[in-house]
């Protein structure tokens, strides 16, 4: 309701009708944010999505330390967000950050890389770190789907000499898709929400290059005080969610349908 | 082991017996033998295995091990230009100095645990009766609650600040603890019903039923026969709660509280950045001494925390 309105801080507002609507998508800008967010979503959730299959075929191999292994996944998950993000944020620093610090060391790249002041650089480092916050609860998910999988299957292939890695894409693969599908479904509705990161490690900077549509509606509404414009940003981006809700729900329903046949 | 058999007395045909032994012994042979090729590798493929897992948990915990060495350096050598990666003549001085230089950083601490723990209390208690209805009785308009409960889960509490803050201002409530706790709590609650809801539908009804054929009331029920066999599913919410609610107080706590003393860790640590050089190392101390707790707690409830996650994620 309030997208149609001219509200600010004052107590009182008027409606404005479509107003809001043209000016955020006459600026032209706004186009340009809705692209660049979905192309940090979905280079995000593809990253998740393969770290988080490899992640899961390692942890679910009979090897000592399993137990070890799978606690140690989940750190990321488990401490607060913020703090995982500081964390980031100084290793991606240029002068004594270790990413930068170490490429130096070994003589990768020979001056001090400001990864976050660049634009291109920040864009691609703040997705390393949505991966990173991501990655444990694909693997979990993935981990407990493999898990499911019957066990004589994989005996009854490798009774037929079927190889590792055969069994892996003929066998595992075919019967995770189901969970690959609802998990990256899930995934992308959370990335495409995501604003911790992106706004400690560059409040949308530099220049606007990490700038997604919610950090776009934080600056609008609370660092602008334009209350209406950015519920007309919220609104935008509440109909897209709600598109992806409806395929995730159409997607869950088929599948139930197709496991009771 | 089969001339053992052999020989027993009791055994009416003895060759016969012999041969069952033999056939249920080479059976469990190859059963156990199979189990065994199945999962063996060769060594290469456990030094990939390895290698693999080295690769992976580097990249997941390589921003606490960064973390950790910046905690141990102290100021002037982690500003110093040819990076090293060990602190020479590291410390944990910025563990004890850190209480100085942000006086507040014991009380965010405390914020961080108080916002949490009241988060999750007031989930549980919401959660059980809402999943019990979810679970047991089908009404009117039942199933779109559920649908509702689960479209809200997916839009972040971002899309939903400005309303929040206007409804925050409205009620009154900027600047307490409340304005942190009741919108942690309204996110957290939706999907602790559907896991509750979901581990709940896995007790027989037929208890319900006795239970009511002996007289017992709704409620009764619920304390008395429920409650104790969904123990397991209220920890697992619980924990699961607790640990988002301690992870995900960021945002609400930026924009609906500005007062130092009601900020929980995450915001609290902002603190740091006001000093003319950012404190860096105390800023790590800092995070480690608050990500503790949270990481005993994991350690210990693993089992649960695979379970809860899991599930969580299922929601069917």
């Amino acid at each position: 309701m309030l997208s149609f309105t001219n509200a600010a801080l004052r107590p009182t507002y008027d409606f404005v009708g479509w107003a809001n609507y043209q000016r955020i998508f006459g600026a032209g800008n706004f186009t340009e944010v809705i692209l660049r967010t979905f192309i940090w979503t979905f280079f995000s959730v593809a990253t998740k999505m393969i770290i988080g299959t490899l992640g899961a075929t390692l942890l679910n191999a009979a090897i000592p330390g399993q137990t070890l292994f799978r606690i140690l996944t989940m750190p990321p998950r488990i401490v607060p967000m913020a703090i995982g993000i500081f964390m980031w944020g100084w290793m991606y620093n240029g002068q004594f950050g270790m990413i930068s610090g170490l490429l130096q060391n070994f003589g990768i790249i020979s001056k001090p890389w400001p990864i976050l002041a660049q634009g291109n650089s920040a864009f691609w480092a703040t997705i390393v770190t949505d991966v990173w916050i991501g990655v444990p609860m694909v693997t979990i998910y993935l981990l407990a789907a493999m898990q499911s999988i019957p066990k004589d299957l994989y005996e009854a292939a490798w009774t037929d000499g079927a190889g590792r890695f055969y069994r892996f894409r003929r066998i595992t693969l075919p019967l995770m898709m189901p969970a690959m599908l609802t998990m990256s479904l899930l995934s992308l509705i959370a990335t495409f929400n995501s604003f911790d990161i992106i706004w400690i490690l560059t409040r949308g900077g530099p220049s606007g290059s990490t700038t997604t549509m919610i950090i776009d509606t934080y600056k609008t509404a609370i660092g602008s005080r334009k209350y209406g414009e950015g519920a007309a940003r919220a609104v935008v981006i509440c109909i897209f969610v709600s598109i992806f809700c409806l395929v995730y729900f159409r997607a869950v329903r088929k599948l139930s349908q197709g496991e009771a046949k | 082991m089969s001339d053992a058999r052999a020989t027993l007395p009791t055994g009416a045909n003895p060759l016969a017996a012999s041969a069952d032994a033999m056939v249920t012994v080479t059976t469990k042979k190859r059963a156990r033998s199979t189990k065994a090729m199945i999962d063996r590798y060769k060594w290469y493929e456990v030094a990939a295995l390895y290698a693999g897992m080295a690769v992976f948990l580097f990249f997941v915990l390589a921003p606490f091990i960064e973390g950790f060495s910046v905690s141990l350096k102290p100021l002037s050598q982690l500003f110093s230009t040819p990076y090293n990666f060990i602190p020479q003549n590291g410390s944990f001085d910025a563990y004890f100095q850190m209480w100085q230089s942000v006086p507040m950083l014991g009380m965010h601490i405390f914020n961080s645990f108080f916002i949490s723990s009241v988060v999750t209390l007031i989930v549980v208690i919401i959660v059980v009766p809402a999943a019990y209805a979810f679970a047991r009785f089908q009404f009117a308009g039942s199933g779109l609650m559920l649908g509702g409960f689960l479209a809200v889960n997916m839009f972040s509490g971002a899309v939903l600040l400005i309303p929040l803050f206007r409804l925050m201002r409205q009620l009154g409530l900027l600047n307490t603890y409340w304005a942190m706790i009741v919108p942690g709590a309204a996110f957290l609650i939706p999907s602790s019903i559907w896991l509750l809801r979901t581990y709940m539908l896995r007790i027989p009804r037929e208890l319900d039923e006795a239970a009511r054929v002996d007289g017992a009331s709704r409620l009764y029920t619920l304390r008395r026969v429920i409650l104790p066999l969904a123990m397991p599913g209220i920890v697992v919410v619980a924990i699961m709660t607790f640990i988002g609610a301690y992870a995900q107080q960021f945002i609400f706590a930026l924009t609906f509280n500005s007062r130092t003393e009601f900020m929980p860790l995450p915001v609290g640590l902002f603190a740091f950045f006001g000093k003319q050089e950012v404190q860096w190392n105390e800023l790590m101390a800092a995070s480690f001494v608050g990500i503790l707790p949270v990481m005993i707690v994991i350690v210990f409830l693993q089992r649960y925390l695979v379970a809860g996650l899991t599930a969580g994620a299922v929601k069917q």
